[in-house]
């Protein structure tokens, strides 16, 4: 039965060009929010198709309206209202339902929901409940469109399981969320979205929250899975190496309107709307392939060194048990060394769990490290050990290393003005006049591309890209010499992340800066990085010249993580063979 | 599993030997003894009752240094011998086993109705928010908290005086005060109970209600509720297997502070109802210096918060599996 399923499929997939068959078709489709006095648009009038056996990758920065178009689907865009348009849902004999005729809490509407559509999220931790177990969850979709025993449901859910490659499905059904990893959370996710073979399967920037390797894994999975079963696929996505490897066919939307549409090909190596380009050229400044040095600013040869890491280790112990104790060790860090000269922008990368943040950590004092020495040259030529505790702190010298971490939203306090959170290690070194503060916080506000008029505003009320802005320049009050940016850029739409990684520069030749960048987006860290450090398991396997590292791998850890980035050309994929 | 109740149990106890010697020690505060403020007594009233004191100096080791003292004392607990009450006449186990009965079948009772009425409130107040029921049930959440739980009992005796012109009062009729369980009897418990039922659990409830639409309000949000939506789910059923349950967990977490109320809770509201409950007698202990009665209560207090979080642990690992894994990595 399956089988002859799939052999049905197989052929339909084959011919998509010369059959297009329609399963989806969006027309006039408007989406609103409803504030006191008036109603948002946020979606306008956009019009699309999707076809049978085809991924159509729906991309756009965040605000776009992807999203809230993907949730109006389901009609779980609440509080997001229709305001006109239609959503038509063809069945294989031709006959169509609109689901913007549907009450949202029909049972008309919930028979689409999950048994003709499913869909998959980004964030696979916190969209699994965490107090049940996947079999639980997988089960109780099964059985609320299907009618059958709780014990067939068990062995469908299996089935499920395996058919996403989740080794061992018979044990890992009953395992909870938070005991697996993201990458395995994901296609439990998947797993359960595809429990009823849905004809359409809703991928919201489903590989966004997961590493380089774990991503190609699911993508690989996705482009399976979408051709054994015949079904179409709406992938959200903000990154267009992902849409390069995946997409048959490519809508671009901007504002809340569709810009462009069309194959892959035509938007990769014919665009025709402005913002199509901007967002191809976004992305292609990250390339891992390309031979470009960063702007021109490069360290000068000889350049004295700043940081000497020499066999790190550290050890995370748990100590656990009033009565018998017991104690388990995890080496976070395995004799790591390394050395960063002024002026030079070293790259940290490594799957998470790695060991990344903890060795940043660990070099600013946030952690205690069993072994090792860090020197570091200060500026007046003395030399200081890092990891001795407080070491720059009583040299008077912490301010000539700063951070910048990964989340603008929660790295700022949310009850300080900008004002406030800028001046405060000003304030902290307690030898700057009021006045004095107040300018030289005008001025960093300046530096980082920010109008003086927001001094008094909260964080809250900026995006994304300027809170990051508002937390370098939090970090460049003081003075420092040297900058570790943790994932800085990580959360960041491409465009802004470029601007970001610009402005990072720019700080750089006038100050004189030196960055440790960690990121585990290779792309990213090629871009930005003079030299590129690959962390595994604690271990730092590999270190070398951006170039060399990228093109030339040595390890086969490194191949590994360069094999799954994704390309930009959809003609050359490099993750989905075809 | 087992092997981390087992720790627990084993905390537990040491817990309790730790609290005992606390409560020995309030016991032991009051200058001089409660046997010589029982001699005083005896000798007011004119009878010298040299020998009697002695013996009782003798039974309780009052002549010995604290820590025999203290040794002798925990003996008798647990023998069962909790002391005797002078203030009373009595001994300070029979005067505990005569009401604890009570206080628990009230308290329980009590307990049942403000979880039956918060639990469905809150979560109404949660899903609906800023409707007119959630706005209704808010005010009424206020005034719960706002009014103090005797000014209620006051206007409810107030009210029934009025309206049937019988006072209530107490939780039996005066024919059924001793009586044993009948029929009867149990009609005219029901008459009374209901009262102080109603009195403590409106002040609860009103709080429940509040944390329960607060959680909830987080959880609903969240996107395994969207994934649950997702699927196809009937909103109700959705609500109630997936935000209401991790909503709850904080509340579990409270179970362990509600035991001790059976003795504690209410001491205003028991006393201007005139109830035969633990509650009043914990108060007159306390003002009398009556300390093995005082002592011998606030060591139960003592012993049923112990208990209390361990019921509330151990429910808490079967409601939050994540707690459950953290607990038994512990």
């Amino acid at each position: 039965m399956q089988l002859i399923r799939m052999a049905q499929m197989i052929e339909v997939t084959t011919m998509p060009e010369t059959h297009p068959k329609k399963v989806l078709e969006v027309r006039d489709l408007s989406i609103g929010f409803s504030m006191q006095d008036r109603v948002v648009e946020v979606v306008k009038k956009i019009s699309f198709d999707v076809n049978q056996g085809e991924i159509l990758c729906v991309v756009g920065e965040s605000g776009s309206g992807k999203s809230v178009t993907a949730r109006a689907l389901m009609r779980i865009a609440r509080p997001g209202k229709i305001l006109n348009g239609s959503i038509r849902l063809y069945d294989d004999a031709g006959r169509c339902v609109d689901i913007t005729e549907l009450d949202e809490q029909s049972e008309d509407m919930r028979a689409v929901r999950g048994d003709r559509i499913g869909m998959v999220f980004q964030e696979p931790m916190s969209s699994l409940s965490p107090v049940h177990t996947i079999g639980e969850q997988i089960i109780e979709t099964i059985l609320l469109h299907r009618n059958m025993t709780a014990g067939k449901a068990r062995q469908e859910a299996i089935e499920a399981l395996r058919r996403v490659q989740i080794p061992d499905p018979e044990t890992a059904i009953d395992k909870y969320s938070f005991e697996l990893s993201g990458g395995m959370r994901q296609r439990a996710m998947i797993a359960m979205a595809l429990s009823c073979e849905p004809e359409i399967l809703i991928a919201d920037e489903p590989t966004t929250a997961l590493d380089v390797t774990t991503q190609a894994e699911i993508l690989r999975l996705i482009k399976r899975l979408q051709s054994e079963l015949g079904m179409s696929v709406i992938f959200i996505t903000h990154d267009m190496g992902v849409v390069a490897e995946v997409a048959d066919r490519v809508a671009v939307m901007y504002h809340g309107e569709i810009t462009e549409i069309g194959t892959v090909e035509q938007i990769f190596h014919k665009p025709a709307a402005k913002y199509t380009r901007h967002l191809i050229g976004a992305s292609s400044r990250f390339t891992i392939t390309g031979d470009q040095d960063r702007g021109g600013t490069l360290p000068r040869d000889g350049a004295k060194k700043m940081l000497e890491v020499r066999n790190l280790n550290l050890t995370f112990r748990k100590s656990t048990g009033i009565l018998f104790r017991k104690v388990t060790e995890f080496n976070a860090l395995k004799d790591v060394s390394f050395s960063l000269a002024e002026g030079e922008n070293l790259g940290i990368v490594g799957e998470s769990g790695s060991g990344k943040t903890t060795l940043v950590r660990a070099l600013v004092g946030l952690l205690k490290t069993d072994s090792g020495t860090a020197m570091y040259q200060s500026d007046d030529g003395r030399e200081f050990d890092l990891l001795q505790p407080n070491a720059l702190r009583n040299a008077g010298l912490n301010r000539e290393i700063r951070m910048v971490f990964q989340d603008p939203f929660s790295s700022l306090n949310p009850r300080m003005t900008v004002e406030q959170v800028i001046a405060e290690p000003l304030v902290m070194e307690r030898k700057h006049s009021r006045s004095d503060i107040r300018k030289r916080v005008a001025n960093l506000l300046d530096r980082v591309g920010l109008p003086s008029n927001v001094l008094s505003r909260y964080p809250h009320a900026f995006s994304g890209g300027q809170r990051q802005r508002i937390s370098i320049a939090r970090a460049l009050a003081v003075n420092p010499r040297m900058i570790i940016a943790d994932e800085a850029t990580s959360a960041l739409d491409g465009s802004i992340r470029s601007q970001i990684l610009d402005l990072l520069f720019d700080l750089q030749s006038e100050l004189g800066l030196s960055y440790m960048f960690v990121g585990h987006d290779l792309g990213v860290v090629r871009y930005f990085c003079d030299r590129i450090a690959v962390m595994h398991n604690g271990s730092l396997v590999e270190i070398g010249d951006a170039a060399s590292v990228c093109q030339r791998p040595e390890r086969d850890y490194t191949k590994q993580l360069i094999g799954a980035v994704p390309g930009t050309d959809p003609s050359n994929r490099r993750l989905i063979l075809t | 599993m087992l092997q981390f109740i087992f720790n627990r149990f084993l905390t537990m106890i040491a817990m309790m030997l730790a609290l005992s010697f606390v409560c020995f020690f309030i016991i032991q505060l009051p200058p001089g003894d409660v046997i010589s403020a029982y001699a005083a007594e005896l000798a007011a009233s004119g009878d010298s009752g040299g020998l009697v004191v002695e013996q009782l100096r003798e039974r309780y080791g009052l002549d010995q240094p604290f820590y025999v003292q203290y040794l002798k004392w925990v003996r008798n607990l647990l023998i069962g011998d909790l002391g005797y009450s002078f203030n009373l006449s009595k001994p300070v186990s029979e005067i505990i086993s005569g009401r604890i009965g009570i206080s628990l079948l009230v308290e329980c009772m009590a307990l049942v109705v403000l979880w039956g009425i918060a639990i469905p409130i809150g979560i109404y107040s949660a899903v609906r928010r800023y409707s007119a029921g959630d706005i209704f049930a808010t005010i009424f959440g206020f005034i719960g908290l706002a009014v103090p739980n005797f000014l209620l009992a006051l206007l409810i005796m107030y009210a029934v005086f009025i309206f049937t012109g019988t006072a209530v009062e107490g939780l039996f009729s005066a024919e059924y005060a001793n009586a044993p369980w009948t029929p009867g009897r149990i009609w005219d418990f029901l008459t009374h109970v209901w009262v102080p039922v109603l009195v403590i659990s409106t002040g609860g409830a009103a709080h429940i209600i509040r944390i329960l639409r607060a959680n909830l309000l987080d959880e609903l949000g969240k996107p395994y509720v969207v994934t649950a939506r997702a699927k196809g789910m009937a909103e109700s059923r959705l609500i109630m297997r997936y935000p209401v349950r991790v909503a709850m967990i904080p509340l579990v977490a409270t179970v362990g502070w509600v035991l001790p109320t059976i003795i504690s809770s209410s001491i205003v509201t028991a006393i201007v109802l005139n109830l035969p409950t633990l509650s009043p007698i914990l108060l007159r202990s306390l003002l009398s210096q009556d300390m093995h009665l005082a002592g011998a209560l606030i060591l139960f207090m003592g012993m049923l918060t112990l208990v209390g979080t361990l019921i509330s642990d151990m429910l808490l690992i079967w409601i939050d599996p994540r707690i459950r894994t953290g607990m038994m990595d512990a």
